[in-house]
């Protein structure tokens, strides 16, 4: 147990348009079976991390529902397990999480009654499969101070979301540009760091002094000339799911033989909350193409290059494509969805029509199931 | 102090030998069915859904599966401080050592795990019924009737009646007499094997009978109880409840789960049913596939056509495969171009290419012929079938198989190839 785990998940997107609107980042649904936080939590445990904290703020009840329980993800444990940490307020502190150094800070007694000598630094909307320890191992090697984990990205690729960065040759970080509006690197942060526990504890004191509150522009890029800082580059799958774009193309990737294989065949495994939903139901004139299918789904009509997550019901005709159907939702009869994601525990009515032209459309009716 | 209310002891430890190759290498309560569950789901999840956090589950024959499956019981909420599941064995003692002999031989056996909780009743069941029942119901009846012991009955047609015990009442629910497996039934109340004893009831039958050779419910116990003036009353159930003892009744108990609305509804909301399900990754139904009237589990990843079956977690049905009227459990691959009719396929089975099964004509089984018949094709798990060979009707496989086992390509109707390990 070298390192302990500290998942962000407080953040919120406005470029999550409505989907946002229900729960955290976090807590969005993902491939079908999971959500988005798994990935993360899932790796903390595989790469031997027994102690977690999970840092929300941001629209938290469906994240805390999911959280309810740590032994679906094997915390829970004597030694380690897994901490919750929304912002409170104390004698000296009424304020919400300024920024992320600012979360850190107000729960800086976690880290310090810790005895872990290093901190995995993890966030909670990103899809990917990572052991934290070769990053570790890394940052050793390098004698680093903090070791960011990165990705190159294809250099027509929208990066003004990310945090944009330039390495020397020894893979030391010599440029570091938050959410730039035009940049010339192609190598973003992936948000996922390695740092000393007492060395991060003497930064955020410091940052928190100063009264500065963000760990990337007021830690990361202040420091970058005066600490060691490192790029440890990531080579497979990794996708942040932030924008509604971004998350339904995470989604479709696994339709893809070779992005399912990776993340559900190979090992380790991602873990995620047991629901015990019965087998998934094809019924008579059911008709399904190049889709993924959850457990507690019933299908009447036609599916094609979809994702169906737990508990849709799809009706009689109809023709659903390219779409994201979210949890428990309820499709009435002869209802046509294209090019669209529907909000979850939502009901849309018979005979609906929804196409995304141009553009993903978020559907969100908020009808009341029984009311049909 | 430890109170319980009531205990539930649930009988794990038959064979269920007319499974025939299902059931070789597990338990009956731990043969999977309708997809992603096992068979004693059923029970421990009445269970928790009545209230009842006390469970001693008694194993003897085949343990490993339904331990791995059992755990601690978390998928039922039955790990707990106080109670919980416990699986039972038999044990050596200080002399007497034994198996269990009989239904209530076992629950003899264990008198000291039924004592530790203090209980007012004891709900005996079985672990190899397909049914959803609120016990507490079933417990407020017996307290209403001061009964000593209740039984659960159903009311089935009378032509049928031979083929279970019968219970006979007066007008009140009170049973006057029965009869095991009578040739003219008096009555159309049969009986389903579970029972709710008031506690010194049944100690006190147990210990009177303690010395009776293979000591049966049906057979011993409720016949003392009669003969001694206790008050012994029929519980009429009317839902949905399905003895899955034979491989017909095993097979047909699964199609109809894949009915539109299939009278055992596994999708209603309330009354859940729990299992372990250790895969919850989607399934994948690729775009040249045909699934159609069928109930697929997580993670399955289908190429090929599916019709009117029930597909387990993890199987992979590849391009050009046929699959209709068959239950495939589990981890199973079906290789490109076979073409599976009418099969009980169990878990972790692997079927070469081009492999035909359900042809010909039926004929009787040469090894069982009690066992596969209805038609149907029976592979046990773990078995191997090698590409291109051809499986007739009334079959049973078992074991890794090579293309020297099928004479001209071809396992006739009525055939069986039972390999033992090793060999």
């Amino acid at each position: 147990m070298r390192a302990l785990g500290i998942i962000l998940a407080g953040g919120n997107n406005n470029r999550m348009r409505e989907l946002s609107n229900r729960r955290a980042i976090a807590a969005m649904p993902v491939a079908g079976s999971y959500r988005s936080i798994d990935f993360a939590l899932s790796n903390m445990t595989n790469s031997h991390i027994a102690k977690v904290a999970v840092l929300t703020q941001y629209n938290a009840r469906s994240l805390n529902e999911h959280l309810s329980s740590s032994k679906w993800w094997n915390f829970g444990r004597k030694q380690g397990g897994l901490f919750v940490f929304t912002p409170t307020i104390t004698p000296d502190n009424s304020f919400w999480y300024q920024g992320t150094a600012d979360a850190i800070y107000q729960n800086l007694d976690f880290l310090k009654r810790s005895h872990e000598p290093y901190v995995v630094i993890a966030s909670g909307d990103c899809v990917y499969k990572l052991d934290y320890n070769k990053v570790l191992e890394y940052h050793i090697a390098k004698r680093a101070d903090v070791t960011i984990v990165c990705k190159d990205v294809d250099a027509n690729e929208d990066v003004t979301r990310f945090g944009v960065l330039r390495m020397n040759e020894d893979y030391r970080i010599e440029e570091f540009e938050e959410k730039p509006m035009l940049s010339d690197y192609h190598t973003i942060s992936t948000g996922i760091y390695v740092i000393r526990r007492r060395q991060l504890i003497e930064m955020i004191e410091r940052c928190a002094q100063e009264g500065r509150h963000d760990f990337v522009k007021d830690i990361l890029i202040r420091y970058k000339n005066l600490k060691r800082i490192y790029g440890y580059k990531i080579q497979d799958y990794w996708n942040n799911i932030s924008t509604v774009e971004a998350y339904y193309k995470t989604n479709m990737d696994f339709l893809k033989p070779e992005v399912r294989d990776y993340f559900f065949r190979q090992y380790p495994g991602i873990n995620s909350k047991i629901d015990d939903l019965p087998p998934a139901k094809y019924n008579p004139g059911c008709l399904v193409k190049n889709s993924l299918v959850s457990s507690g789904c019933i299908i009447n009509g036609q599916v094609e290059n979809s994702v169906l997550f737990k508990k849709v019901y799809v009706g009689n005709n109809c023709v659903i494509k390219n779409s994201i159907i979210l949890n428990d939702v309820y499709l009435g009869d002869n209802t046509h969805i294209e090019n669209c994601i529907v909000e979850s525990r939502d009901t849309i009515r018979a005979n609906s029509y929804y196409c995304g032209e141009g553009e993903i459309k978020v559907v969100v009716e908020k009808n009341e199931r029984y009311a049909l | 102090m430890i109170k319980k209310e009531m205990i539930a002891m649930l009988l794990a430890g038959g064979q269920g030998s007319r499974l025939g190759v299902l059931t070789e290498k597990v338990a009956k309560p731990a043969v999977a069915f309708g997809g992603k569950y096992r068979i004693i789901d059923f029970p421990l999840s009445n269970c928790i859904n009545s209230g009842i956090d006390t469970v001693g589950v008694l194993t003897q024959y085949q343990p490993l599966r339904l331990n791995t499956h059992i755990g601690i019981g978390i998928p039922w909420d039955l790990d707990r401080n106080v109670g919980g599941v416990t699986v039972l064995p038999p044990y050596e003692k200080n002399g007497n050592s034994d198996w269990y002999t009989g239904t209530a031989n076992a629950i003899f056996q264990n008198m000291a795990y039924m004592e530790t909780y203090n209980p007012d009743y004891v709900l005996i069941l079985s672990g190899d019924h397909i049914y959803k029942m609120d016990y507490e119901v079933m417990l407020d009846y017996h307290k209403a009737n001061k009964a000593d012991v209740t039984i659960a009955c159903m009311p089935v047609p009378i032509e049928e009646a031979s083929r279970f015990g019968v219970m006979i009442t007066d007008g009140g629910g009170r049973i006057t007499e029965f009869e095991e497996k009578p040739e003219h039934p008096r009555s159309n109340l049969a009986s389903m094997g579970i029972y709710i004893f008031s506690w010194k009831t049944l100690k006190e039958s147990l210990m009177a009978l303690k010395d009776q050779p293979n000591c049966d419910f049906g057979k011993h116990i409720l016949p003392y109880c009669r003969d001694n003036g206790k008050r012994l009353f029929a519980y009429e159930f009317n839902g949905y409840w399905k003895d899955v003892g034979t491989l017909g009744s095993y097979w047909e108990a699964n199609m109809e789960l894949i009915d539109i609305i299939p009278e055992f509804n596994l999708y209603e909301e309330f009354w859940k049913i729990y299992t372990k399900g250790d895969i919850i990754r989607p399934q994948y139904i690729s775009g040249e596939s045909v699934v159609e009237r069928s109930i697929i589990s997580e993670g399955a990843e289908i190429y090929g056509e599916v019709h009117n079956c029930v597909i387990g977690a993890d199987v992979t049905i590849e391009k050009g495969a046929v699959v209709r009227d068959s239950i495939i459990m589990k981890h199973t691959r079906i290789g490109a171009g076979s073409q599976i009719d009418k099969s009980i396929i169990a878990e972790s089975v692997d079927i070469g290419e081009n492999v035909v099964t359900g042809v010909g004509e039926e004929a009787p089984n040469v090894l069982k012929p009690a066992v596969y018949g209805f038609g149907l094709v029976t592979i046990a798990e773990n078995s191997v079938i090698p590409s291109g060979v051809k499986i007739g009707k009334n079959t049973a496989i078992s074991g890794e198989t090579t293309v020297e086992d099928y004479p001209d390509g071809e396992l006739v109707s009525g055939g069986a190839i039972v390999k033992k390990d090793g060999e």
